[in-house]
């Protein structure tokens, strides 16, 4: 019988991406005193805070054998949606009402914007076959018609007192935003670990038609998924607007690529069923270190977005050798 | 023709074959027996190239040769038909045919008039009456093993493996394939052909190969032996012939099937099909290919809900299945006919494939998942069915075929269902496994469940069935006691609406 190490195998990719990343961190602090500092150390994090939640959101999408190419306009128009209500409020000319927002309130109508445009993306998928690829693909020039529609074309800034400490605040030492993209991480394990849930996702990943006659309610559990990775960029539009104190409608623009690479690193199979939550935030860290180091070491930006490709061509490839073992 | 010698392979540390030899005649169809895991596979993925590396040598028409992949043995002249057919659905036959030796023109394009030509010939030999042009994804299982066969012609191939040919069409179609096996024989190829059905050895191999565990190797003459002599050789003791008890049970409805109809794009699949299901009961279901058996499974299961009429009551309700989910809820399980395709999720351990099913009753209150209680269900059902693996932790993937089918099984039991339905369950299994599985049917159905097996193996059918209903173009066109079925018969019955 052939006993391989299947089994252990997450692990040791896991183990793999985490060498690479301590390689590579003491790569570039023999290369600059500036990279292994306490102050960068955040600063890095801040960075990649936003890309972890979104990359979150996307694990689970890529786990159903999905994909969600639509993240980057989602979060620009969550953003948006946020900021423009906060600012404005909602005008009903006819009834002469106007309706004021909290900061609250704005938080969770962009939220919400973000949930159900994720929620539009299964039910395209699960109703009508569309391919994810496709249907997401589409839902990245509504959303991002939507937003400059919404927007006019111009950022909405200056968003009031209070509102960009969710992007720049600390709390007990730590940025916010690595508060919030930590419970993301922590909610998301959870879920893929710890709930039935979790256990649909990596069975419809794994075997689609076999889920299904299991009796796995695959369109709802599809469905959530999307649903959930519309909320996550939901909640990364709300931090990048509240850093920049400002709505941009061109946000967020190729961050589905950055989270895909963070995905792809982190060990996820394209082709479903296999994967984790941590391999996601490690790959993720490993791009923000990355891009964070060739600053610090004055690379240009040009050879920057070399070097990423290769890192992931490499990840592939490393991946790929991984799965020819068993 | 090939000689084998001296042959060893291991995997990871374990040893899959050690210091064995096989022989393949020219002109011959050499018979290659042995248990699932004892490996065959094994081995003549070895002799095909698809294992470059092992210990021995594999000598060919005299001389030693060592392939580095499966397209060196290819152009070497050896061809493997696989058990799952490996197909291209979009291509034509000529397209199959030619894929990756296209014939080109003086101007280096397609020569598409020579290719369908000499598709047609070939075809013609094989007496497959298509067109050329037809897509792979049209024809029926029967027909791509013989485009496969073609193939293996086409490459002038002199070797033949076939591995459990069988095991996915229909008898008539098996009579075809045996009717091109003789032919080939004629004209000197040396086949090889791995078969779990013995009846099917006797009447077409002159020699077998056993492979009991991968170490000892026996051959010689089919002439001679008897059916028992080589089931003993080949698990070493003798194999205890399944129950055939029947005892009389008293009647007991517990499902109820009246009027049931499935249409596909106004073609009707099945047609007004009744019958009556009591507790405690085996019924066996036997059609050729297409009569409609896996289709009436699943409409069953409730998978296809707008494309079903009629009635089913079970326990003394009427009911109507949306989905699967809402099945296995009223308690109604289908361990289904492909159990890698349908069955199991392969890359997950054995532990969630068997807890599948069943997840939102291991919650805990606070919703999450009650782990502790899932390793005691696998483990329960790992004992029980006696599955063999070191850890309910193992991946499925690893598992011999009939370890797999157990946790389908496991996975459907762990439902608590009512009716069990079983669609072709010992398909490509080792004999050992298969009596495992007769077993268990028999006690399950003591313990009080409903047993609905979709079978095309009519020993099998006849061995485990307390009653038997035969199928035929989507009707059931007769139904037997245990007591008076008899295998003509119930043919008869199979094939009697196809004329």
């Amino acid at each position: 019988m052939d006993l391989s190490l299947t089994a252990q195998r997450p692990k040791l990719v896991k183990f793999q991406s985490l060498i690479a990343l301590v390689l590579l961190c003491i790569g570039i602090s023999l290369m600059s005193d500036k990279f292994f500092t306490v102050d960068n150390a955040w600063n890095v994090m801040r960075q990649i805070s936003v890309n972890i939640c979104i990359s979150a959101g996307m694990t689970l999408v890529v786990l159903t054998a999905g994909i969600d190419l639509s993240v980057g306009s989602v979060l620009a128009l969550c953003g948006a949606v946020t900021a423009g209500l906060l600012k404005f409020g909602v005008e009903l000319p006819a009834s002469n009402l106007y309706i004021g927002f909290t900061i609250l309130g704005a938080i969770m109508a962009g939220l919400i914007t973000g949930s159900l445009l994720g929620w539009f993306n299964g039910w395209a998928i699960t109703q009508f076959k569309v391919p994810p690829f496709v249907a997401t693909l589409a839902m990245l020039t509504i959303a991002r018609g939507l937003t400059m529609l919404w927007t006019k074309g111009f950022p909405i800034s200056a968003l009031g007192d209070h509102f960009d400490y969710i992007g720049t605040g600390w709390f007990l030492g730590i940025p916010l935003p690595v508060w919030i993209s930590g419970i993301v991480v922590i909610i998301a394990i959870i879920i893929t670990k710890k709930t039935v849930l979790g256990r649909y996702i990596y069975a419809i990943g794994g075997n689609e038609q076999a889920s299904r006659l299991s009796g796995i309610n695959i369109n709802k559990v599809k469905v959530t998924v999307y649903a959930i990775a519309g909320l996550l960029a939901a909640i990364g539009g709300v931090i990048v607007t509240s850093r920049l104190d400002s709505a941009q409608p061109n946000a967020g623009i190729n961050y589905e690529l950055d989270s895909i690479a963070a995905v792809v690193i982190g060990g996820t199979s394209l082709s479903g069923g296999r994967g984790t939550i941590m391999g996601t935030v490690l790959g993720a860290i490993i791009i923000g270190v990355l891009n964070n180091g060739l600053v610090l070491l004055n690379v240009s930006p040009f050879w920057q977005q070399v070097v990423k490709g290769f890192v992931i061509l490499l990840a592939v490839v490393i991946d790929k050798a991984n799965s020819k073992k068993d | 023709m090939l000689v084998a010698e001296n042959i060893s392979k291991k995997f990871a540390g374990v040893i899959a074959l050690d210091n064995v030899k096989l022989e393949l005649p020219a002109g011959k169809v050499t018979a290659i027996i042995g248990e699932n895991g004892a490996g065959k596979s094994t081995l003549m993925k070895i002799i095909s190239g698809v294992y470059p590396a092992y210990e021995g040598r594999i000598i060919l028409k005299g001389e030693t040769v060592q392939f580095k992949n499966p397209r060196e043995a290819q152009q070497a002249g050896i061809a493997i038909i696989h058990q799952e057919l490996n197909l291209i659905p979009h291509l034509s036959i000529t397209e199959t045919l030619f894929l990756g030796r296209e014939i080109r023109n003086s101007w280096g394009m397609l020569n598409k008039k020579a290719m369908r030509r000499q598709a047609a010939e070939l075809l013609e030999k094989l007496k497959l009456q298509v067109n050329p042009d037809c897509l792979i994804a049209d024809l029926k299982v029967g027909q791509q093993q013989v485009v496969e066969i073609a193939k293996a012609l086409l490459y002038e191939a002199e070797v033949i493996i076939m591995d459990e040919p069988t095991s996915a069409i229909s008898e008539s179609e098996v009579e075809v394939l045996f009717g091109i096996i003789a032919g080939l024989k004629k004209e000197d190829k040396a086949i090889a052909y791995i078969s779990h059905k013995l009846n099917e050895l006797f009447k077409i191999a002159d020699h077998y190969t056993v492979l009991p565990d991968g170490r000892t190797i026996e051959s010689g003459e089919m002439a001679g032996m008897t059916h028992d002599a080589l089931i003993h050789k080949m698990v070493g003791r003798e194999v205890e012939i399944v129950r055939n008890s029947n005892t009389v049970k008293e009647k007991n409805s517990l499902l109820k099937v009246s009027g049931l109809c499935l249409t596909d794009e106004k073609k009707p699949i099945l047609k007004d099909i009744c019958f009556e299901l009591n507790r405690g009961e085996v019924l066996g279901i036997f059609g050729l290919m297409g009569a409609g058996r896996t289709e009436l499974t699943e409409a069953l299961l409730g998978t296809c809900p707008g494309l079903v009429t009629g009635s089913i009551v079970l326990d003394n309700d009427e009911v109507k299945f949306q989905s699967a989910g809402s099945a296995i809820k009223a308690g109604i399980a289908l361990v289904p006919e492909d159990r890698k395709k349908d069955g199991l999720v392969l890359g997950m351990d054995i532990k969630a494939n068997i807890s599948l099913s069943s997840l939102p009753a291991l919650q805990h209150s606070t919703g999450m998942l009650n782990h502790q209680s899932e390793t005691e269900l696998a483990k329960k059902y790992i004992s029980a069915l006696k599955i063999k693996t070191p850890s309910e932790n193992q991946v499925v993937k690893n598992l011999s075929g009939g370890n797999q089918q157990k946790v389908v099984i496991a996975k459907c039991l762990a439902t608590q269902p009512k009716v069990l339905m079983l669609d072709e369950p010992t398909r490509g299994i080792d004999i050992n496994a298969k009596n495992e599985i007769y077993k268990l049917i028999a006690e399950l159905a003591a313990s009080g469940l409903g047993i609905i097996m979709v079978s095309s193996e009519l020993p099998e059918i006849l061995a485990i069935s307390d009653r038997i209903l035969v199928m035929a173009e989507g009707r059931i066109t007769a139904e037997f006691n245990a007591a008076n079925a008899t295998d003509d018969a119930i043919l008869k019955a199979a094939i009697a609406d196809i004329n």
